[in-house]
């Protein structure tokens, strides 16, 4: 029976605990990677992640893929003058000794022709390419809807 | 000395009036919060999901959380929908009160894509409304929102809205009452509506 209800919290703590999952490239450390469920297909799906330059010398995110979706690009969201907009990101600058968050209301990954229906546990892989560091790949969580961000221990929110 | 006591009273009557108009005219700017004067009542007449002709007027005596969006944005209008919907569980009781409205500044996509499935996702409550360009364009114009439609090949169909992300409060006989900007925290909002309801 203990060992049941361990192997149970084991198997339900598993999709909160991706999310939180750290991966490393050079002085990069990328984590907190996720997203939110989607209504369907034919609307994009979003993608937040976090990243630490621990280094002395400037990267930046310039690209992302995924198997997830056909069209994955970077995007901004600004709100100027009381309007809000979403102009295309071509790369978001990680400073050397700086943390970069792409996060509701911000710096996000703008996920098009998803190959399906993204549903909350869910998870898929993302590569990030940045200008210096090369490529990683780090696996994203499915959120809820309505989930503002990762629940980590760490998460320093 | 009759003259002079209607004298008198005729000038406590026009120092009153005075006052009084002082006080309707400059009451609603004293609200730090509020941004337009007690005669602006914002208005729309546009179709829901079913294609129902849905106004204003039929919500008179309730809160109206009126907001402005489209379904194809992945980070801003989620980000209000689930402030909306949060707003809506912390009310409770007094949820009855309050009538969220999303309006589609997209309205031919939102149709085909799907509304209502969308924003009950996130809340039954959430009514969606997406009428006519005209009618959508008018629902803006009286709300004294912006919105257009940006050519962006990075966004899907090529295009991508900018829009005023706030939400805007409108009391139950039809008058404005005030504008959360974007980013206001679901406990703020409800904490406003509760000393409103």
């Amino acid at each position: 029976m203990k060992h049941f209800l361990l192997a149970t919290t084991l198997i339900f703590s598993a999709p909160a605990a991706m999310a939180c999952e750290t991966v490393t490239i050079g002085d990069l450390t990328v984590e907190h990677a996720w997203s939110k469920a989607t209504i369907g297909a034919g609307r994009p799906g979003v993608f937040y992640v976090e990243i630490k330059n621990s280094g002395t010398t400037d990267d930046a995110l310039v690209g992302i893929t995924t198997p997830a979706a056909g069209m994955p690009m970077l995007h901004e969201t600004v709100v100027q003058d009381g309007i809000a907009s979403m102009p295309h990101a071509m790369s978001v600058p990680v400073p050397a000794g700086q943390s970069v968050q792409l996060a509701p209301g911000g710096y996000h990954g703008m996920l098009m022709e998803l190959t399906t229906a993204l549903k909350e546990g869910d998870s898929f892989p993302v590569t990030l390419s940045f200008e210096k560091s090369g490529e990683v790949t780090v696996n994203v969580d499915v959120l809820s809807l309505r989930a503002e961000g990762p629940d980590c221990a760490d998460a320093g929110q | 000395m009759r003259l002079r006591s209607l004298q008198i009273i005729l000038w406590i009557a026009a120092t009153a009036a005075v006052i009084t108009f002082l006080a309707v005219r400059w009451w609603p700017a004293t609200d730090d919060t509020a941004t337009a004067d007690s005669a602006f009542m914002p208005t729309f007449a546009l179709a829901d999901s079913e294609g129902r002709m849905r106004t204003t007027a039929e919500f008179r005596g309730k809160f109206l959380l009126v907001f402005f969006g489209f379904t194809s944005c992945p980070d801003v209008c989620p980000t209000t929908l689930s402030e909306v919907a949060q707003v809506m569980d912390d009310l409770g009781s007094a949820a009855g009160s309050v009538q969220p409205i999303f309006i589609s500044i997209d309205p031919e996509r939102d149709r085909r894509l799907g509304l209502a499935d969308y924003t009950t996702a996130f809340h039954p409550a959430i009514l969606a409304l997406a009428g006519s360009e005209e009618d959508t364009k008018s629902a803006a114009a009286s709300f004294k929102i912006f919105y257009e439609q940006e050519a962006d090949t990075s966004s899907p169909d090529g295009y991508t809205m900018a829009h005023s992300p706030s939400l805007y409060l409108i009391g139950p006989d039809g008058e404005w009452l005030r504008q959360f900007t974007y980013g206001t925290s679901a406990a703020e909002i409800v904490s406003d509506l509760l000393t409103r309801l």
